[in-house]
């Protein structure tokens, strides 16, 4: 039997979903951004709330999200994109707002920003990709950055003394009374984008209930940035990622677990 | 019919953002203009008309939330004074990359630096020559009055719809502190949301019901786009200086000597002129109601008229040099200014104007 018998319509048992576009994904082969953009759509699709979502795209590797992700987007400035979806979600309440941020752009310049869209209590979805290190602008430190991890602004390892300890915002944000949904996730493998999956439709499901914030963070790898190959990264993740940032939910229904 | 209120130029400026069917406002407190989100928190306009309002945790967070708000086509303003206008210039660049209509006000205090609480217009330069980082331009409208104060919101909305960018409204802190007898325009309503999808669906993110998604965006990874967006904005830019330049004249006609002054500087000019006309001096006041556009060809034309013009402002000598850039040298132009907060009187003006440029 010829490949070209098997690829038929008839045959097939998964599609991308047709909220994510076709243009090509800028990511480095490997990188968790694509699946986690696909699970976020996939879950927008699955609810049927395409046309009445609103992304806000950050700065960082996923800046140009809104060229993969099929529905309105905007792009905001870099650590910002919680205050511009606070706007967007209190002029029009009915409609399913989220951003989709990097490590960079939510644990550093945007902390402000992020801890008070929280502390209100702002009805929306924030995905938050934390692979420690900053990708787009070829591998600096970020926040998150492990304890002697390496990267071009670290050359000799993430020293706590005069780098301060990697940021666990994700706790700090659990804490707020505001916030409704905080969650760990991974999207490496089946196993744990379906989780991550399950997590983002909860997530989105508040927005429904009008629960005010939940917050999904992804714990994700960036190859290139850690001069690792894909799994290599993966199984470094594993390794020394988890047990710092461990995966699991930290709030549910507005209780700390 | 309208309504007859003594108000202070901030409070004004509230009371017309919400009569005039704005969607929101986001704000942080700071001197000297404060009042402005005191009154709409005291006014709650979210039951007058459904406006909303919130204070931002910072200058920073107030501008984004504005490019959010805008992004959706809704009618949204933000105001600060200088030092918080400093913060807000990240917001303000991308507002006008990403083509967004938002209406900033900025009632100007003395700077560099923290400076003073005092009224002063040395912001002028960072609000007429960009400000922000990259090629843009801001539509400057520099109220002299508290009536204009509260006409202006309206004015200022429909100049940023008209050409999806971002108006700034430059008062400054005697403006905005004062008051005055204002005539309040009546209560508009505001838009609803299907008339906004229907008017502005071709671009703004309101969800992707029935047509193809929109992105609010001013990233343009090639370089042949960006310039291309440039190009678009220098276009605007353009239209503005030909369809929506607004000045005002007083006793120009048989004038032998000119002051230029705009907002506050523009009010005590003016009882300068009168010193001057009883004195039996010909000085005529032309005053720039937009900053940007600038009257460059009423100047010129009228330095062929007088003998030397005087640009009086509260800075260290900003505005003189589009003064001077106006006139091509066909006469002298000196200029006038009290700084750090101190407000200079008509008879220093009209002795500044002997001494300068009479002699």
């Amino acid at each position: 039997m010829d490949v070209l018998d098997i690829i038929k319509p008839e045959n097939q048992v998964f599609c991308k979903t047709k909220l994510m576009t076709d243009t090509p994904l800028s990511y480095c082969p490997g990188c968790g951004h694509g699946t986690a953009h696909n699970l976020t759509m996939e879950v927008i699709d699955e609810m049927g709330i395409a046309e009445d979502t609103i992304g806000v795209a950050p700065v960082g590797c996923s800046v140009l999200a809104y060229d993969f992700m099929n529905i309105d987007m905007t792009q905001a400035a870099h650590g910002r994109a919680p205050a511009v979806a606070t706007a967007i979600s209190r002029c029009w309440p009915e409609k399913y707002v989220f951003t989709y941020q990097g490590d960079g752009d939510l644990a550093a310049i945007g902390t402000a920003e992020t801890i008070h869209a929280c502390n209100r209590g702002e009805n929306i979805v924030i995905i938050f990709v934390n692979n420690g290190i900053y990708g787009m602008t070829g591998g600096q430190m970020a926040p998150t950055t492990l304890e002697g991890m390496k990267s071009s602004t670290s050359p000799y390892g993430r020293e706590i003394a005069t780098m301060g300890s990697p940021l666990k915002i994700t706790e700090l944000i659990a804490n707020l009374p505001g916030v409704y949904y905080v969650t760990r996730q991974a999207v490496h493998t089946h196993k744990h984008a379906r989780k991550a999956k399950k997590a983002i439709r909860k997530a989105f499901e508040n927005i429904k209930l009008k629960k005010g914030i939940s917050f999904v963070e992804i714990v994700s790898n960036c190859n290139s940035g850690w001069k690792m190959t894909p799994n290599d990264a993966n199984i470094w993740m594993e390794e020394n990622m988890f047990p710092y940032f461990q995966l699991g939910d930290i709030k549910v229904n507005g209780k700390l677990k | 019919m309208s309504e007859l209120k003594l108000m202070k130029g901030n409070e004004a400026l509230a009371e017309a953002a919400i009569r005039c069917g704005a969607d929101a406002y986001f704000g942080y407190p700071i001197t000297p203009q404060t009042e402005v989100i005191e009154y709409l928190m005291t006014e709650q306009p979210e039951k007058r008309t459904g406006m909303v309002v919130l204070q931002a945790e910072s200058e920073l967070a107030a501008i984004n939330m504005v490019y959010g708000a805008a992004s959706t086509g809704k009618r949204v303003m933000t105001s600060s004074s200088s030092p918080g206008i400093s913060l807000k210039l990240e917001g303000i660049s991308y507002l006008a990359g990403a083509e967004l209509p938002a209406v900033i006000v900025n009632v100007v205090r003395g700077g560099p630096g923290l400076g003073t609480i005092q009224p002063s217009q040395a912001d002028y330069f960072q609000s007429v020559k960009g400000g922000g980082h990259g090629d843009y331009k801001l539509y400057v409208l520099a109220p002299s009055s508290v009536q204009e104060m509260s006409d202006f919101v309206e004015d200022a909305f429909d100049i940023a719809f008209k050409y999806r960018a971002p108006v700034l409204i430059l008062s400054d802190g005697l403006i905005g502190q004062m008051m005055e007898k204002v005539n309040l325009k009546d209560q508009k309503e505001r838009m609803s949301n299907e008339e906004l999808i229907e008017k502005y669906g071709s671009w703004a993110t309101t969800g992707k019901k029935g047509r193809e998604r929109n992105i609010i965006t001013s990233l343009d990874l090639q370089s042949e786009k960006m310039e291309a967006r440039v190009h678009r904005l220098m276009k605007k830019y353009e239209q503005m200086e030909k369809e929506d330049l607004r000045y005002e004249e007083i006793l120009c006609d048989d004038a032998e000597y000119l002051i230029v002054a705009y907002g506050s500087s523009a009010r005590i000019s003016q009882k300068a002129v009168e010193l001057a006309r009883k004195k039996g001096i010909k000085v005529g006041l032309l005053r720039p109601i937009t900053l940007f556009p600038f009257p460059k060809k009423q100047l010129f034309q009228l330095a062929d008229q007088v003998k030397g013009i005087l640009s009086v402002e509260l800075n260290m000598g900003q505005m003189v040099e589009d003064v001077k850039l106006s006139v091509e040298f066909k006469v002298p132009v000196e200029h006038f200014g009290r700084t750090g907060g101190i407000i200079h009187t008509p008879e220093e003006i009209l002795e500044a104007l002997e001494q300068k440029i009479i002699k």
